[in-house]
């Protein structure tokens, strides 16, 4: 019988009504996320409370001629770091984008072993590559790296490229190859393809790049322990220092030196970030 | 003129196989076909920017099948323009000139003269951000246009265009075609682009391209 079927009219549908504000959306957003940020927040004020009950203490630790050689040597060894690191990284990410050959899922997974390894074990192996093996010849006798300033920076280079690498290759990846083709077709050889078409428009990657790799080779620690040790005013950069006075048991010295590294990281990554403005190449 | 001779062409699972056709010296020919036909590709393969698996590709007589890109001297204007993001209009125009190193008050001349015969003389020191669709593609033609060459490729370059632009564009590409006597293949699946524009149309059908006349 036709009664008994439903028939829906529009202005039977009275429940519903059209939502007056997505404040509730927004809201929720920012509560979840906001729990991060305090967190964030809450460990810095922390630090800079416990700093300033004992302030005297800290700054002698501060200006401490160990403390000031491992500033500098973090501040050297980082940015070396980061310019080895866009060496490789600059090829490879180009490489992986826009290549496709066989074996490339293998290498892909070589690409990110120093990313999910435990730090300690990138520091073991290194140390394994330059005792146990012919390369020990050249650690001892040529030029020395183990337990020297250069394990510093190889500690860090193997992992803060890893980043770099990833990074790049996902720029790469969002620049269209279209623009490098018809560069060819108008005459350009490739290296010209890619010096004057892809490089300038891959210029704020290659900048978040060089933050990844400077700001992760700031707080490398556990390679660096094991494969340039912890020799104060020798291999000593700012996460070591922390660590050795922590194990000293001064744990103000600790806590002021992690607030320098917090105004030291927060100080260049901003002049970093502020030079990204898009570069023109003319 | 362009000869393409029993082109064989793989890509994947996709492939053209015994593709043949020519388009003479000085003509203006449109290739149609349905999307995923392979005409992107055949032009790809035209332009050296696809490897070829057989067959032969003539550019004025001269087989250039193994050339690279730039060897083959063919303008490209591809489907969005494709334009340098951090270079000017300017500098986008005179990059081909640059590279074959012609001297500056050379390279100038041809870009005023492009910039006036596209209408862009305004546009010659801003970047393509901001660029309208009909702005970045007549900056597209400038730019495959500036190294003189005899022949031209256009990979539905109207496709993303209103219709009024796109009218003025046909305008445009008439004139060009007028003032530099270019040999032209370009591709569209708009009926009306092919008629406003083309001397004979070449149709994709069945895997073959076939010359077809209304």
């Amino acid at each position: 019988m036709s009664e008994s079927k439903s028939h829906i009219a529009p202005q039977q549908a009275t429940s519903w009504t059209p939502p007056a504000s997505d404040a509730i959306f927004y809201w929720c957003l920012c509560i979840l996320g906001g729990f991060y940020i305090l967190l964030i927040v809450s460990m810095l004020l922390a630090d800079i409370f416990f700093v300033s009950t004992n302030l005297e203490e800290s700054y002698q630790v501060l200006v401490s001629k160990e403390v000031m050689y491992a500033t500098w040597l973090s501040l050297l060894s980082c940015c070396v770091t980061t310019v080895l690191s866009l060496w490789v990284a600059i090829p490879l990410g180009y490489l992986m984008s826009r290549i496709e050959f066989r074996g490339k899922v293998l290498l892909d997974t070589i690409l990110d072993i120093p990313i999910f390894l435990p730090p300690l074990v990138v520091g073991l192996s290194l140390l394994v590559l330059f005792r146990q093996t012919p390369l020990r010849y050249i650690d001892d006798n040529i030029f020395p790296v183990t337990l020297h300033i250069p394990a510093v920076i190889l500690a860090q280079f193997a992992v803060a490229s890893a980043f770099a690498v990833r990074t790049l290759r996902a720029t790469f990846d969002e620049i269209s190859p279209r623009c490098e083709q018809v560069a060819l077709t108008l005459g350009c050889s490739r290296w010209q393809a890619f010096s004057m078409v892809v490089f300038p428009d891959a210029w704020r990657g290659i900048l978040t790049a060089a933050t990844m790799a400077w700001a992760r080779s700031l707080g490398e620690f556990g390679p660096l322990m094991i494969f340039a040790g912890s020799t104060r005013m020798k291999t000593e950069v700012l996460p070591v220092s922390v660590y050795l006075e922590l194990s000293a048991g001064r744990i103000e010295g600790a806590v002021g030196i992690s607030l320098l590294m917090v105004f030291v990281a927060v100080l260049v990554l901003v002049l970093i970030r502020s030079s990204g403005k898009k570069q023109k190449l003319w | 003129m362009i000869e393409v001779n029993k082109l064989f062409v793989k890509s994947g699972q996709f492939q053209l196989a015994n593709i043949s056709f020519a388009v003479p010296q000085g003509e203006y020919a449109a290739l149609m076909g349905k999307t995923g036909c392979g005409k992107t590709t055949l032009v790809e393969a035209i332009m050296g920017l696809r490897r070829v698996n057989g067959g032969k590709i003539y550019v004025n007589d001269v087989d250039v099948t193994r050339f690279k890109p730039a060897q083959r001297e063919i303008g490209f204007v591809p489907q969005d323009g494709a334009l340098f993001q951090s270079m000017t209009v300017r500098h986008q125009i005179a990059l081909a000139l640059y590279i074959r190193k012609f001297p500056a008050d050379i390279v100038k001349q041809r870009v005023d003269e492009l910039a006036g015969l596209l209408q862009i003389q305004k546009l010659l020191d801003r970047y393509p951000e901001g660029l309208s669709g009909g702005e970045r593609q007549r900056v597209a033609l400038g730019r495959a246009l500036s190294f003189w060459p005899k022949v031209l490729c256009l990979d539905e370059p109207l496709s993303a265009l209103d219709s009024e632009t796109r009218q003025q564009m046909f305008e445009l590409l008439k004139e060009v075609r007028a003032h530099t006597g270019v040999t032209a293949l370009h591709v569209t699946h708009n009926r009306d682009e092919a008629e406003a524009l083309a001397d004979r149309v070449l149709q994709f059908e069945d895997g073959e391209v076939v010359e077809i006349s209304w």
